[in-house]
């Protein structure tokens, strides 16, 4: 029972319990723990349908700028402008990528990869909504245990939803995508559909991300669209092991406190999640997770041997 | 005023080529995204730099010297790295993005940045064409533009190495078949795209400075010239560097300077959304979108 229940109930009890015990500058760093995780597993999600995002600032951004404006311009509470945002940013980002959705593989990233970087260019040149020196003045959550609790409560509904959603025939319609896209389609099934109901979850998840990052700074501007947002996520899922969801999780658990650890080298951070990537991509390409996943179950079929 | 746009946007267009050639060779032939390309553009510049500065070489040898070590630092990416993701598209998009971001931020660390940061002119000279001045450089930039690619395209129609990657283009295991070792072109390919990258630094660079950011903005600008052009399609770099380069220096002057990174931008979205393959492209339709 507790074989099965242990590895489900562990991170369970840690995002819950942890905040009470730690200090006020550990518990924003889980804040960023559980934002980046949120944005890992959107990554993940996305790559489990066979699109690899190269801008999940894209979600990150929309989000935030979304809710920013309702609060700022609007004067929405965080409660109304943080829900708002997640859905009205989630689709934003879904009918901005529609028309390359037919696009495969490294296309696709590259698209991706380009729509933020424009996005802040046009920010700068119109200057719309506050140019290059933002929106400030947001307003905050009513407490930090609030923050963390909001952050984590949904990072734990979204790792196990989303898991459980994999396991059911629709998550087998969105891997049968990612394997083979023409038998999919042979199976009468409408593949752009798909594609754009996990798009839409993905970036809804990326969304609310940045739309509760939006109030927990106070503070929206061009940096939401920075490429942090894109590679941090991606590093993360890589580590962690792509196509778990828990992977991309444990991912971010393992380098948001190091790369706070590591506050002090500065500039070197983005260096070592690039080495990261390259050595986890060529050396471990599961990732950890498939890796603790296998010896936890060769665990349970240890057999005594008389000597 | 007219005439001298056109005069600076004919030499943009050569800057934009000569940027996205090499990306182009190392795709084109192995179908490699070469992810690291700007950085290893800046990486040559900052080698050329430190010798020309530091060890206080003559600028030939130093420009020879880092062409050099940026093809060998190309090789050793291919062998250590990508072989081993070999066919994995998103794999190597992946690593070479990892490896392209150490290098940059490597060099943002360590704070190389400022007006000194820049490598010398051929001539300081200048000239008058077309109630524009232009200096012995950017005259240089298109002279050289022109012969690297009368170069390359001699290169691979009458050399055996050229046919060679021409051949693993086409069909990698048919070569095969005819005993050329395909990751022997792979490695050549992408070394020779990194040293295409290192002779558009020596001579592009003296125009501005040297700054990390300058690389993710290479590396922009020849994604956009190749997806314009059709990824592997060398005709296609050109006619594609010639439309890019009039469109951004016509609304550098027209419309204003904030707008010309985003006129690329929005055209490699508005091509990969139309026509992902390219103007000229050949590439297998199935395999770009569905």
């Amino acid at each position: 029972m507790l074989y099965l229940a242990g590895p489900r109930l562990l991170p369970a009890a840690a995002f819950l319990l942890l905040p009470l015990f730690l200090g006020v500058y550990w518990q924003k760093v889980m804040i960023s723990v559980a934002v980046f995780a949120l944005l890992a597993m959107s990554w993940d999600l996305l790559a489990q349908t066979g699109m690899i995002s190269l801008g999940q600032a894209l979600f990150f951004g929309m989000g935030a700028y979304v809710s920013g404006i309702l609060n700022f311009y609007f004067g929405a509470p965080p409660w109304i402008a943080i829900p708002i945002a997640t859905v009205l940013g989630g689709a934003l980002c879904t009918l901005i990528l529609l028309p390359v959705l037919r696009l495969r593989g490294i296309y696709f990233s590259m698209v991706t990869l380009i729509v933020p970087l424009m996005l802040v260019r046009i920010i700068e040149a119109t200057k719309i909504f506050g140019g290059t020196e933002g929106l400030s003045g947001m307003t905050p959550l009513p407490s930090t245990l609030t923050e963390i609790y909001l952050a984590t409560g949904v990072l734990l509904g979204v790792l196990f939803g989303l898991r459980r959603l994999m396991e059911t025939d629709y998550g087998l319609v969105l891997k049968g995508i990612r394997d083979n896209d023409r038998s999919v389609t042979n199976a009468g099934i409408n593949i752009y559909w798909f594609k754009t109901q996990a798009l839409f979850i993905s970036s809804t998840i990326g969304a609310f991300a940045g739309a509760f990052m939006t109030h927990v700074y106070m503070f929206v501007g061009m940096p939401v669209f920075a490429l942090d947002y894109s590679i941090l996520p991606i590093a993360a899922a890589v580590v962690g092991g792509g196509g778990t969801l828990a992977g991309a999780t444990l991912g971010a658990v393992i380098l948001v406190p190091l790369s706070e650890a590591l506050r002090g080298i500065g500039g070197l951070r983005i260096v070592l999640y690039g080495l990261f990537l390259v050595v986890f991509i060529v050396a471990i390409p599961e990732g950890l997770f498939d890796y603790i996943q296998r010896k936890y179950h060769q665990m349970e079929r240890w057999v005594e041997i008389d000597q | 005023m007219f005439a001298g746009t056109i005069v600076f946007a004919l030499i943009n267009s050569f800057i934009l080529i000569l940027m996205a050639i090499g990306f182009n060779l190392t795709f084109g032939i192995s179908g490699v995204a070469n992810f690291a390309y700007g950085a290893l553009y800046i990486m040559s510049a900052y080698m050329s730099w430190t010798m020309l500065n530091l060890l206080h070489l003559p600028f030939w040898a130093s420009a020879v010297l880092s062409i050099g070590f940026t093809m060998i630092s190309g090789a050793l990416m291919y062998r250590f790295v990508l072989l081993r993701v070999r066919g994995q598209a998103l794999s190597e998009v992946i690593a070479t993005f990892g490896i392209g971001l150490a290098i940059l931020e490597l060099f943002r660390y360590l704070g190389l940045v400022g007006f000194e940061y820049t490598l010398p002119v051929f001539s300081n000279e200048s000239f008058m064409i077309a109630g524009a001045y232009v200096d012995i450089q950017r005259i240089a930039i298109v002279l050289i533009g022109l012969l690297l690619v009368l170069g390359l395209w001699l290169f691979t129609h009458f050399t055996a190495t050229g046919l060679a990657f021409r051949a693993i283009a086409q069909d990698e295991r048919t070569a095969l078949t005819f005993g050329i070792d395909s990751d022997w072109a792979a490695t050549l390919s992408v070394s020779f795209g990194a040293g295409l990258a290192a002779i558009a630094a020596t001579i592009i660079i003296p125009l501005g400075s040297i700054a990390p950011d300058e690389g993710y903005d290479v590396l922009i600008k020849a994604l956009a010239i190749c997806i314009i052009g059709g990824l592997g399609s060398t005709g296609g770099v050109i006619v594609a560097g010639f439309i890019v380069g009039f469109a951004e220096r016509f609304t550098d002057t027209y419309i204003g300077s904030h707008w010309t990174m985003i006129v690329s931008l929005a055209a490699i979205l508005l091509v990969l959304a139309i026509k992902p393959s390219g103007l000229f492209g050949r590439q297998k339709e199935l395999e770009e979108r569905i």
